[in-house]
């Protein structure tokens, strides 16, 4: 019975962190309605940050996290003035949508011009040597530091939306842009506030990516874009205890599969994400799907 | 903007396209390169199709392609049937694929895209594994070269091209075409004013696999021996809308000269180094959608010049 603890503890792990990586994606979405096609090409600037940090500066990589709040802010301001600009047009959705898919394309190409298309990988040791087993099953350190990073940053934006004045604006956004506009909230500025807390989730999980996935190569970033929306979608859309929970089918899900099945483990996310689109899709997605 | 005779601008555009692309062998050597063009306008024309005249933008066309390539690949292995004849059946195999896929249409704009990229890389994930190597040749691939013939399959590329860009004519001048083009304004509306929504919607779905399927099996043919991902790369999907947005969507031209246009560009400066390509490409992206939406043919709208 060994091999089914390993798979639903590491599964465990594994879904925690990716709840994570879709943390970001979750948030903007819920707040601006766009969906940014670029979130996986986020994660990677973020796990690039890390690993040149570690490569030149020999730094821990956990400092790639500041980094990408960094990041995060220089990156996000100028988007993020784009944005409003599409409001206007006659499909804002598909619009921002398609930009967002031009920035990854340019991200894609930035970092496949610095850093080659090779892959990278972290310093194992820089976030604990040893392992540590439950159940008699062992897992690297690094991966227990990721899942209570992602675990901390869920509960961190659970304190965010239920303990603070812009936690509330944020979430009477997401229930109704018009109505929170018309009760005074500054929709704008809390929306750009909510935007660059997304990309710097994005980027903080970045710099675990290379430790649970191995490493990290430029073409990854779609992959990781696909991953995330699976996991909003068997989730809640946002909320973040939804994605958690989306976070852990997906990781119990994966990691079964690599045990058992593993030369179909890849097709995971990806079939997830299209059945429950088309089982439910009216109960996980809200207003925005068609019922025709 | 209204085109005054729909019939002989139609027939006028396609006379040029295929001289075009008959006189372009004789003066330019490399066959190849000029079929891996007509695949482009081919593919730009039939997201066109979809993306232009419903707004259902398909992030996962390249699965229709990867199931024409491969489908088509099987049946010259496996069947005595001409080659002509698998790549028609190549065409068939991707319209099945799309009524399985059919469901998706319930989905809204950003969501189809994505479950459509999912549902795409399901299909390259089945086709290259490893267990699956004795039917598909997993990642292996397939080597059809018995039937290797560039010239014939550049001529059936051209074909496909020109039934692409047929159809969409069809769907800027018919009524059935400016049903849809409501559709797409104002899906309720269009529906009370008496227009089957779901089936028109499906129509053109299947169309535009269809052509996505024939120009799978039409590569793979030219190709002969090729590798899942070279099919199966998300990079033809990627080509397809970024050279029909630049073209401009909803027209019948726009796609075949942004394809024409980005892949000689493609051509020149990108083979050798793809991620400066690729930079501009999303560069472009990002101004097209921000400045000029309608493609480099609303430049010519804007001035009052009629296009087709």
């Amino acid at each position: 019975m060994s091999l089914l603890e390993y798979a639903l503890v590491g599964g465990i792990l594994y879904g925690v962190f990716f709840a994570l990586v879709a943390l970001g994606l979750n948030l903007i979405f819920g707040v601006m309605r766009i969906i940014n096609l670029a979130h996986g090409q986020f994660v990677l600037l973020g796990g690039y940050g890390a690993y040149l940090l570690s490569r030149d500066l020999h730094a821990n990589p956990l400092y790639g996290i500041p980094l990408a709040m960094l990041g995060a802010i220089v990156i996000g301001i100028p988007l993020f003035t784009v944005v409003p600009r599409l409001q206007k047009s006659s499909d804002p959705e598909m619009l921002s949508f398609i930009l967002f898919f031009g920035v990854a394309q340019m991200i894609d190409a930035v970092l496949t011009s610095v850093f080659g298309a090779d892959q990278r990988s972290l310093p194992q040791d820089a976030l604990g040597a040893g392992n540590v087993s439950v159940f008699g099953q062992a897992f690297p350190d690094s991966w227990w530091v990721a899942a209570c990073a992602s675990a901390l940053c869920a509960f961190g934006l659970f304190l965010y939306f239920t303990r603070t004045r812009l936690g509330f604006a944020t979430r009477a956004i997401m229930a109704n842009r018009e109505e929170a506009f018309a009760t005074g909230i500054d929709v704008e500025r809390v929306s750009a506030i909510a935007f660059i807390m997304g990309l710097a989730l994005a980027g903080t999980a970045g710099v675990f990516v290379p430790y649970l996935l191995g490493s990290i190569s430029p073409d990854i970033g779609n992959e990781l874009t696909t991953t995330s929306f699976a996991v909003i979608i068997i989730g809640s859309l946002g909320n973040p205890l939804g994605t958690i929970i989306g976070g852990l089918v997906f990781g119990i899900g994966t990691l079964f599969m690599q045990t058992f099945f593993p030369s179909w483990s890849n097709l995971v996310p990806y079939a997830l994400l299209v059945i429950i689109v088309l089982i439910k899709p009216a109960g996980l997605f809200g207003r925005s799907v068609r019922t025709a | 903007m209204t085109v005054k005779r729909p019939i002989v601008a139609t027939a006028v555009t396609l006379i040029a396209i295929a001289a075009v692309f008959l006189i372009a062998p004789q003066i330019y050597g490399n066959r190849s390169l000029l079929l891996s063009m007509l695949t482009f306008v081919a593919l730009a024309q039939g997201l066109n199709l979809l993306y232009g005249f419903t707004g259902y933008l398909p992030f996962g066309y390249v699965g229709f392609f990867g199931a024409g390539a491969y489908a088509t690949s099987l049946l010259v292995l496996h069947s005595g049937i001409p080659v002509l004849g698998c790549v028609v059946l190549g065409g068939v195999t991707a319209v099945l694929v799309g009524l399985i896929l059919g469901p998706l249409l319930r989905l809204s704009g950003a969501y189809f895209s994505i479950a459509n990229l999912a549902a795409s890389q399901i299909l390259f994930n089945i086709v290259s594994n490893q267990d699956l190597s004795s039917i598909t040749g997993g990642p292996y691939g397939l080597k059809i070269d018995k039937v290797y013939n560039l010239p014939a399959a550049y001529l059936a590329m051209l074909a496909v091209a020109l039934i692409a860009t047929a159809l969409a004519a069809y769907l800027r001048f018919s009524r059935f075409g400016l049903g849809m083009r409501a559709v797409k304004q104002d899906e309720t509306s269009a529906a009370m004013a008496g227009i089957n929504v779901v089936r028109g919607r499906l129509i053109v779905w299947l169309l535009s696999a269809a052509i996505a399927g024939l120009a799978g099996g039409i590569y793979a043919w030219s190709l002969s021996v090729f590798y899942p991902d070279a099919v199966f790369t998300l990079q033809i999907s990627v080509f397809a809308i970024v050279f029909a947005l630049f073209g401009g969507v909803g027209t019948v031209v726009g796609p075949v000269l942004g394809a024409i246009v980005l892949d000689a560009l493609y051509n020149g400066v990108g083979i050798s180094t793809p991620q400066y390509f690729e930079f501009i490409y999303g560069g472009l992206i990002v101004l097209l959608v921000l400045f000029l939406p309608n493609g480099m043919m609303s430049l010519l709208t804007r001035r009052g010049v009629r296009v087709i």
